[in-house]
């Protein structure tokens, strides 16, 4: 199967629209860190998209595929300290909403 | 060269009032302490009149001293100098391209200064400690007033100018401090700040003559200026250019003595000045620091006498003011204006004679115008003492029955300053004019004037008497209790009042065939002067025949006024009404010192008070102002307008953050 490398970005940016979507319209700090996962990802697609454009059978690239990996790391480490914040929040609001803490609000 | 300095004495002499100053001064501090706590203590201010008096006997001692020491010597070597203090070496301390080294040097002139100033100082110290008992602050009093002589007597003393200087600003505060000593009545602060201010015009002058001569020769020190213009600096040996300069630098250096000695155009501080108490007007401004221009002049005679168009300046300058201070003080009713005019009147007399050249004879009026002017004012200090607070001449009248100690002495100071015969005042007077007469030419129009001036002085000074001590009693019984004076107080005027009738004898005329001690004395300080002068224009001595016919006319003229002005006034002050009546605006016109303040008033006054209510109502509160408050309401509204993007939703934030980014990138890929 020979699937051209456009279609990778296409689907690559038609995720990240909807990580983007669902990061301005989703109020739920669960979800919305869930939409920058997708976000993130949709990013490692257009990496390893591109990687495998300018790959030759001589001499495969492998920045790409080395760049997404370093991106799921920190993946990762967001997802820990994001969840951490949730539940500091939950504890603080009894709610995972962002609308909850608005103090500094202007 | 210079003799070996071995007198570290004579720092004594200005010290022991610095030091009375500073104890006077703590006593002040203590007295005050100790009526926080009790408003009614006295505390130890009695004490600062005998530490004040002391400090004066000290210092005064220490001048006859000195004197003997001069008069020991011979006439060409009489220059006692104390250890040099480096005070500023700028340059290689090797080389220095500038040093001023404060030193003292004790010589005829100030010597005859150092003499005038603690004699007569040490006399109005012991009147004070009368006339001012009881004073809040009493001790205060006498702080400033030992400050003060410290300063003069650095002023005479030094032989640098930079030291001059020091003394006369120090002279110039205490001036200041004195004037304005009973500030909490208001107009005594005025009067202070205006003394201030107009002498600071005469201090800019003074520096900027000090500028120029140190450009020209390489330092301040007077003694060594004045050898250098016998020397490398003789005017045969200048050319145009430096003689313009020295030209200037005398000019500029007589503008400071215009400030300090209250000549025209800047001598209406002084009669402002009486607002101080009484025993200040006699030592300030009359006896002391008001001469200190003429001790100026006399000191750097060298430099004047080599610009005769200075000279002229100088003479008519101080003709004019002397006719503007006479004429004035013929309609004043405040007793005390009437010798401040006087003042202002006499120093133009001294000025009239230095331009002459006759540094001696000015020297001699200045001495016997300390005794006698020291002596009225204390007088007239006397009477008001008596006259509880009275100073308006129309409101006494027949105080010599009350007062016969002040009267009499009175009557021997009104007697010198008019000038009637063999007074010192008589002869110190007649050897000016005799000089101006001499010296022709223009001179003639100013000795005309001169006489007419001591005509008005005779006139003006047996009005005054007549006025306070005779006719018929005007003030009010009920409240008014003339009485003489404690003895603290009359004796210093009996000790004046012998001086000012026997002061004659330090310069009798030549006609006398006696010598003139005080001229013999100054010889070797203004022989250089002399020289230079002599040079420029010889004129014959006055014959014997002119010189009598001038003492006679002299003599004529303070008799005819005197007894004019006596008899005019002596039924009461009429006469005066008359003239406010029959010519309204000469009255007003004299009253008011030819309107010369009124004039300053236009011309200077009212431009600097618009200039400040421009400069405080525009420039300031319009322009500054807003400048300032804008850049705060600028920064404000912009807050105001941006707080709206902190709405505290997550989702805002993030549609700024992604549209900044978006229009970042948007922007790299276009450009």
């Amino acid at each position: 199967m020979n699937v051209p490398s456009e279609h990778l970005f296409f689907l690559s940016a038609g995720l990240f629209s909807l990580g983007v979507l669902g990061f301005l319209v989703r109020r739920n700090v669960i979800v919305t860190l869930m939409c920058v996962e997708l976000m993130l990802n949709a990013a490692n697609l257009a990496f390893l998209a591109a990687s495998r454009m300018h790959s030759t059978p001589e001499a495969l690239d492998v920045q790409g595929p080395v760049f997404s990996i370093f991106v799921i790391t920190v993946a990762a480490a967001e997802a820990a300290v994001g969840l951490a914040l949730v539940i500091a929040l939950y504890r603080l609001k009894q709610s995972v909403e962002s609308d909850s803490a608005s103090e500094m609000k202007g | 060269m210079l003799p070996p300095p071995s007198h570290a004495w004579l720092w004594w002499i200005p010290l022991l009032p610095l030091i009375g100053s500073a104890l006077c001064g703590a006593l002040h501090l203590a007295t005050l302490s100790a009526r926080k706590r009790d408003p009614q203590a006295k505390g130890l201010a009695g004490l600062a009149p005998l530490i004040a008096c002391a400090a004066m006997a000290g210092a005064l001692a220490l001048a006859v001293k000195g004197f003997l020491d001069l008069r020991a010597l011979d006439a060409a070597a009489r220059v006692l100098n104390s250890p040099a203090w480096e005070w500023i070496t700028v340059g290689d301390p090797r080389q220095p391209w500038f040093d001023v080294d404060l030193r003292l040097v004790l010589d005829p002139l100030s010597s005859t200064l150092g003499l005038v100033i603690t004699g007569v100082g040490l006399l109005i110290h012991i009147y004070a400690s009368g006339y001012m008992k009881g004073d809040a602050g009493y001790a205060k009093f006498f702080a400033y007033l030992n400050l003060f002589v410290f300063a003069m007597l650095m002023l005479v003393l030094s032989s640098s100018l930079l030291g001059v200087f020091v003394g006369w600003e120090g002279v110039g505060l205490c001036s200041y401090l004195l004037i304005g000593f009973w500030y909490e009545k208001g107009w005594p602060a005025e009067a202070a700040q205006k003394a201030f201010i107009t002498n600071r015009v005469g201090d800019a002058c003074f520096l900027i003559g000090s500028f120029l001569l140190l450009r020209l020769f390489g330092t301040l020190d007077m003694h060594e200026i004045v050898a250098r213009m016998g020397s490398d600096f003789r005017l045969d040996a200048i050319d145009e250019n430096v003689k313009l300069n020295i030209a200037l630098a005398a000019l500029f250096l007589f503008g400071g003595c215009c400030g300090k000695s209250a000549q025209m155009p800047l001598f209406t501080w002084l009669p402002d000045a009486m607002a101080g108490p009484t025993p200040v007007s006699a030592l300030i401004h009359a006896a002391t620091m008001v001469t200190s221009g003429i001790y100026l002049v006399v000191r750097l005679n060298p430099l004047f006498a080599s610009s005769p168009a200075v000279m002229t300046l100088i003479s008519g300058v101080g003709v004019a003011t002397a006719l503007i201070g006479g004429s004035t003080a013929l309609v004043q009713r405040d007793i005390k204006k009437v010798l401040a005019y006087s003042t202002v009147s006499q120093l133009g007399y001294m000025f009239l004679g230095l331009g002459t050249g006759a540094f001696g004879a000015a020297v001699f009026h200045l001495v016997t115008h300390a005794f006698f002017k020291a002596l009225l004012f204390l007088g007239a200090g006397s009477v008001i003492h008596g006259m509880h607070e009275e100073q308006d001449m129309h409101k006494m009248g027949g105080l010599r029955k009350h007062m016969p100690q002040t009267f009499a002495t009175f009557l021997a100071g009104a007697a010198a300053l008019s000038g009637l015969p063999l007074m010192s005042g008589f002869f110190s007077k007649d050897e000016i004019l005799a000089h101006t007469f001499n010296s022709g030419g223009v001179y003639y129009a100013f000795w005309i004037v001169g006489v007419l001036t001591a005509a008005m002085t005779a006139y003006y000074t047996w009005r005054m008497v007549a006025l306070t001590f005779f006719g018929p009693e005007r003030f009010d019984h009920h409240h008014v209790h003339p009485h003489e004076s404690p003895a603290v107080m009359t004796v210093p005027l009996m000790v004046l009042a012998v001086l000012s009738v026997l002061g004659g004898v330090l310069g009798l005329p030549p006609v006398f065939h006696a010598a003139h001690a005080l001229n013999d004395w100054l010889a070797p300080v203004v022989a250089p002067g002399v020289a230079i002068l002599n040079q420029l224009h010889p004129h014959e001595h006055l014959s014997h025949a002119t010189e009598w016919v001038l003492l006679g006319l002299g003599a004529a003229v303070a008799l005819a006024f005197a007894h004019t002005g006596f008899r005019t006034y002596a039924a009461g002050p009429e006469p005066d009404l008359a003239i406010g009546r029959g010519a309204p605006g000469v009255a007003a016109f004299l009253g008011d010192a030819w309107s010369i303040d009124s004039a300053y008033s236009r011309v200077v006054i009212l431009p600097l008070r618009v200039f400040a209510f421009v400069v405080r109502f525009i420039v300031d509160q319009v322009v500054i102002d807003g400048l300032v408050n804008g850049a705060g309401s600028l920064a404000k509204n912009l807050a105001l307008r941006a707080r709206g993007m902190a709405s505290g939703q997550l989702d805002a934030y993030a549609l700024w953050m992604g549209g900044g980014a978006a229009v970042i990138s948007l922007w790299w890929m276009w450009s």
